[in-house]
Formats: C-alpha cells, sequence, structure tokens
C-alpha cells in the first residue's frame, strides 16, 4: 500500500504506516549524519532555523554544487547507512520530536523501541540511487553548519516531493530487518 | 591541463557516472527473477532507473563517490611521481566539477578541505609489465560496502570452520548473512584466501577488476565462486536486505601465499553500484580504448 507523507507529521499518522507500506514524502528534510548525531548527542543544541518538531531526518551526505547564479543545486542524493548512528538515534528522535528518519540498511533495538515509544517509523531509501532521489528534491532551502562539518556532514534544509521509501520499522515493534536477519540465519543454518 | 589530466578526469567521470555493462546486465537479471508486486522488485526498477538517468545527466550514480583507487599497469621507465602528481590533479578537478563528492576527511581534525586529497586519497597501484601499453583501472569504492566487509582467521570455533575450503566457504557465508542490506545489495563478493591481514584485503579488492561474467581459471575456486553466489541468493536477504531471490551478484575468489601460522579469509563487499571503468593510454595520455 502507498501512502503520501508530509512533513510535519503527526503522533496519529505515523502510527499507521506498518512494515512494508511504501511511502512518497513530500515537504521539508534535514539531513545529518555521523558528525552532527555524535554532536546532539553530546548535548549540542540545532543551529537556528532547524526545527525537527514533527519532522524528518535524512542520513544523507548529498553532493551539492553552486549554480551560475550562486544557487545550491543537489545533484546527488542517496541514504547513506544508518546502524551507524544507532547509539544515538532514539534519544534525538525523542529529545527533538522527529516523527521518521530516512537511511538504509536499517537500524537495531534500541532505535525500534524508540520509535515504539514516541511514535516514529524508519523510512528505507534505495541505497545508491543518488539521482532517482535527487530528482525528487525541488529546492535547497538553507544549509547549517557547512563550516564545522563540511559539505556531506552539513545539515542541508531541502524541500521534497514524493520521494520514494517503505517503511521498514514502524511504531509497533515491528521490524523488516530482524525478520529478514532471523529467516536468513535460519536459512544459513541449514546450508552451512 | 595536460592531455593525462584530461583522460583520467574523463575516466573519473564515467566511472562515476556510468556503471559496467557486465553489472548492469547482471542487474537486469536480478531484476527479471524478483516476483511482481514485492518491495524487492521496486527496488530494483529504482536502481536500474538511476542506472539511466546517471548515465543521461552524467552525474554520480550514488552520492557517495568513495574511495579512489587508481591501478595501474605501466611499462618500465613511466614516471610514476608525475603520473601522481596528474591523478591528483585529475581528483581535484574531478571533485570541482561534481563527478566526485567532496569526500575526503582528516581523519585526526575532522576537517573536510573539499578537494578529495590527502595521505591515502586517492590511491594508486602501479605495477610495471613488459609491454608499451599503459593500462589504467579505476574503482570508486563506496564506505557502506567498505564497512560490512569482513577479515576471519581460521580455525574458527564458532563457525565450525577449518583450514580449507569448506571453512572458507562457511566464513564467506557468514560474511554475507552479516552484511545483510547495509552494503547495498545485491553485492558482489571480492575475496582473498591466504595473504596476511594487509596483504589480504589488497588481494581481495584487485577481484573487482574481473568481469563479472568471467570463470576462474581455477577449478577449485571456480566451484566455490558458483556454490557460494547460489547459496547466497537462497538465503532471502535480497536487495536492500528487503528480502528476496537477489542478494549477490557475483563472486570472485583469489588466493595469497601465507605463512603457516596464518590463515586469513578478507572479503571484501562491492554494492551495486559497482563503479569501475578503465582505459589504455599512448604515451601522451590520449584514451585509445576501453577495458570494460
Amino acid at each position: 500500500m502507498t501512502h503520501n507523507l508530509s512533513s510535519p507529521i503527526s503522533e496519529e499518522a505515523v502510527r499507521k504506516l506498518k512494515v512494508g507500506d511504501q511511502v512518497l514524502i513530500s515537504g521539508v528534510v534535514f539531513t545529518g549524519r555521523d558528525a552532527v548525531h555524535k554532536y546532539l548527542h553530546e548535548g549540542g543544541t540545532l543551529p537556528d532555523g532547524v526545527n525537527l518538531d514533527g519532522g524528518i531526518l535524512y542520513h544523507c551526505g548529498p553532493v551539492v554544487l553552486k549554480d551560475d547564479n550562486g544557487d545550491w543545486q543537489v545533484t546527488a542524493a542517496g541514504p547513506t547507512t544508518s546502524i551507524r548512528e544507532e547509539p544515538y538515534q532514539g534519544d534525538i528522535m525523542k529529545q527533538f520530536g522527529i516523527r521518521g528518519v530516512i537511511g538504509k540498511g536499517g537500524m537495531a533495538d534500541k532505535t525500534l523501541a524508540a520509535c515504539q515509544e514516541h511514535g516514529a517509523v524508519y523510512l528505507h531509501a534505495i541505497g545508491g540511487a543518488a539521482q532517482v532521489l535527487a530528482e525528487c528534491i525541488t529546492r535547497v532551502r538553507d544549509v547549517h553548519m557547512l563550516e564545522e562539518f563540511g559539505s556531506p556532514e552539513a545539515v542541508w534544509e531541502l524541500e521534497v516531493q514524493d520521494f520514494p521509501a517503505v517503511v521498514t520499522m514502524d511504531s509497533h515493534g515491528g521490524s523488516l530487518h530482524k525478520d529478514v536477519h532471523a529467516q536468513s540465519g535460519d536459512a544459513l543454518a541449514k546450508r552451512r | 591541463m595536460s592531455r593525462l589530466t584530461e583522460s583520467l578526469v574523463e575516466l573519473i567521470r564515467r566511472t562515476s557516472a556510468e556503471i559496467p555493462d557486465d553489472v548492469q546486465s547482471a542487474i537486469l537479471r536480478g531484476l527479471e527473477q524478483e516476483k511482481e508486486g514485492t518491495i524487492a522488485k521496486s527496488a530494483l526498477e529504482i536502481i536500474e532507473r538511476n542506472i539511466d538517468l546517471a548515465k543521461r545527466k552524467s552525474q554520480p550514480i550514488c552520492q557517495d563517490t568513495g574511495s579512489i583507487l587508481f591501478y595501474v599497469d605501466c611499462p618500465v621507465g613511466l614516471n610514476q611521481v608525475e603520473f601522481e602528481q596528474e591523478a591528483r590533479d585529475a581528483v581535484k578537478e574531478a571533485t570541482r566539477l561534481g563527478y566526485l563528492r567532496q569526500n575526503s576527511v582528516d581523519s585526526i581534525t575532522g576537517k573536510n578541505d573539499g578537494t578529495n586529497l590527502g595521505p591515502g586519497s586517492p590511491n594508486l597501484h602501479f605495477h610495471q609489465h613488459a609491454s608499451d601499453e599503459i593500462a589504467v583501472r579505476l574503482v570508486l569504492k563506496g564506505g557502506g560496502c567498505e564497512n560490512v566487509g569482513a577479515q576471519f582467521s581460521l580455525p574458527n570455533t564458532p563457525l565450525k570452520a577449518n583450514r580449507d575450503l569448506d571453512g572458507c566457504r562457511k566464513v564467506i557465508l557468514e560474511a554475507v548473512h552479516q552484511a545483510q542490506g547495509k552494503g547495498c545489495g545485491p553485492g558482489i563478493l571480492g575475496v582473498c584466501i591466504g595473504g596476511d591481514r594487509a596483504s589480504g584485503y589488497e588481494f581481495s579488492k584487485r577481484e573487482f577488476l574481473r568481469k563479472l561474467d568471467d570463470r576462474n581459471p581455477d577449478s577449485k575456486l571456480d566451484e566455490l565462486e558458483q556454490d557460494i553466489l547460489s547459496t547466497a541468493n537462497e538465503l532471502g536477504i535480497g536487495p536492500m536486505g528487503f528480502g528476496g531471490k537477489t542478494t549477490l551478484l557475483g563472486v570472485k575468489i583469489g588466493a595469497a601465499n601465507r605463512v603457516p601460522a596464518s590463515y586469513f579469509v578478507s572479503v571484501s563487499y562491492m554494492c551495486w553500484a559497482f563503479r569501475r571503468h578503465g582505459a589504455t593510454l599512448a604515451s601522451d595520455g590520449e584514451i585509445t580504448g576501453w577495458l570494460y
């Protein structure tokens, strides 16, 4: 089933989503990856103008160029591997009110528990599909922490339209990653 | 810009934006195998669309343009110092043009100066050969797939892996299971049996220079490659770890001698966005042909 999902997202809307649902995301998303997660988890504050309440965080380090008019253009923007943020994600989700995290590869128990408790989902985008996903970015609204963290690690504020993803961890304890890990483990045990 | 630098910029552009034919064919075969209506199928459809779009727009297939690995076969007497400088110039220019992301970070200060130049970046491997030809191969290997690589020291008690090919099979399949979808599957494995901790990984990466549809000339390794490919595709990990039939697109295994005390199996994982191209160059640096 395909759902349209627009930010900001209410808890009610997020609780309706189940593992396996395909979604098309529209609205504003903020990128944030390794450096930002560590910074926030160590007590760092969000830059002015960044409000993640009901918002969507995208694990992504895009390729961004300045065009002839001096405007930022995202030319490649697929997801990065999310599991590296596992030590931080659940706490950050709850602290800042994040309802959706876009990434790839899935996350583990601590994040899954936070999704259930707080009301949030993990949205799996297609890793490596940097061109298809960049086409869904209609505008770069702003960039934060560019100097401190460098372009791939900065917080890019992006407007997206119909950005495709799959719910692989929901707010009811469901995780496709856990299921596939267990099933493939059983299949491997039979073939050892 | 010198002709050699121009040629290397073109090699980088092509590698970043255009998937090699052998890889695209394997992805298409995977797409045909997945069931209609599954998220595995739709993942591969998006991947296929992405490949076409990147080529058409001459932009990176994946935003993580990865570690920059040059493999240069060159005649005796080639000035490697100059060649390396030209390769660095090409990397800087390709980064400015957006074929490469600003992807190189100082590990101590955390600074990214946006040039992709620094200790270990780019990484050049020179090999002299008895021919006048210069052949440059380039692999751009993203961090997501690099992070799921694994090195095993045999025997491995929990996996019941002894120092033989069956033991190798067990640990290689374990690496596939551990990786799940985190390395952007369907993936390709480059494996080295033997060597030391450094050369094992080094040789495992060289296996990525082989074409996906070639066959290993060593019949035992060929059998192991085919076995691991078919077994991995029965595990149900699938594209992106969504479940499905296409977990691996290829397995390439080589061997290096070891010291009696060591028995390493080094597994490098390559994502579906397998960026590898190569060109032959004339002595003035002009491209005379493509290798993949």
